[in-house]
């Protein structure tokens, strides 16, 4: 089967690239990472601020259950054509890791399918392994948490 | 067989995670695995066989017991790999898609 999502990631470089094609036209492919209320549908994130133009930012954060915030995110918009393309910075406050840029390109493919390339360059090779692996990472501590529940349901 | 694709959809269950992280400090018993379940039996031991299979885990017979330990080269292997990685954006983008859908009808 064809993955519909890909990364390209060249070994000792610093940036990787992620493709994707969408069922959708591209206005819409666009809308989905403009309208404030839709990136939050599908980012899982509240969005504090989102400024669609050339030096605009941005400001996500997601809480947990206890309202604890547990993620927190801000970037610049360097630059924004409509239906084409954003150029933006990414930065993850309060973690050890640096601020990267971020290019996403839209291309109509059909009047009903889209795709998108975001290039992401990371401050250096050691960094853009280490948020490659991230997934896996937070995939085993979301299994420890769930042990760690397990565990003290027990006590 | 695809041995890379199996890996991966054995550490996508949270319960088969668990399992790891568990046997990832000393080796037990299937039946010692399964007291820290409310899972049944019979799914644990199936969990255990997926885990087996993909040599994320491994047996030893130690007298009348079977002991499940962690194959730490397999584990490491996996942790290099980026699937993890892609299937975050998948799903995310799988997300994307279906929001957009389901506005593009309301409209």
């Amino acid at each position: 089967m064809e993955l519909k999502t890909k990364i390209d990631a060249e070994d000792g470089k610093q940036y990787l690239i992620i493709t994707r094609e969408f069922d959708l036209p591209v206005e819409l492919l666009f809308k989905a990472y403009v309208e404030p209320e839709i990136v939050e549908q599908w980012m899982g994130t509240k969005v504090l601020k989102l400024e669609n133009k050339k030096h605009g930012g941005y400001q996500f954060e997601t809480s947990d259950a206890n309202g604890n915030v547990v993620f927190r995110a801000n970037g610049t918009i360097h630059d924004f054509v409509p239906d084409q393309q954003i150029t933006r910075t990414f930065e993850m406050e309060n973690t050890p890791f640096a601020v990267q840029l971020e290019f996403l390109e839209f291309e109509q493919l059909t009047g009903d399918t889209s795709k998108l390339s975001i290039r992401i360059v990371y401050k250096s090779v050691e960094l853009r392994n280490q948020m490659l692996q991230l997934p896996f990472a937070q995939g085993l501590n979301m299994a420890h948490n769930r042990l760690q529940t397990i565990v003290n349901k027990l006590k | 067989m695809n041995l890379r694709r199996d890996v991966f959809q054995a550490i996508a269950d949270p319960t088969r995670r668990a399992i790891l992280l568990l046997v990832a400090s000393h080796a037990m018993t299937a039946g010692a695995i399964a007291t820290n379940f409310d899972t049944a039996r019979p799914t644990i031991s199936k969990h255990l066989q997926i885990l087996t299979e993909c040599e994320l885990l491994a047996q030893q017979q130690n007298g009348r017991e079977i002991h499940y330990h962690i194959n730490a080269k397999k584990m490491k292997e996996v942790a290099d790999f980026i699937e993890p990685f892609r299937q975050m954006w998948d799903d995310r983008f799988n997300k994307l898609e279906a929001v957009m859908k389901n506005y593009q009808t309301k409209k």
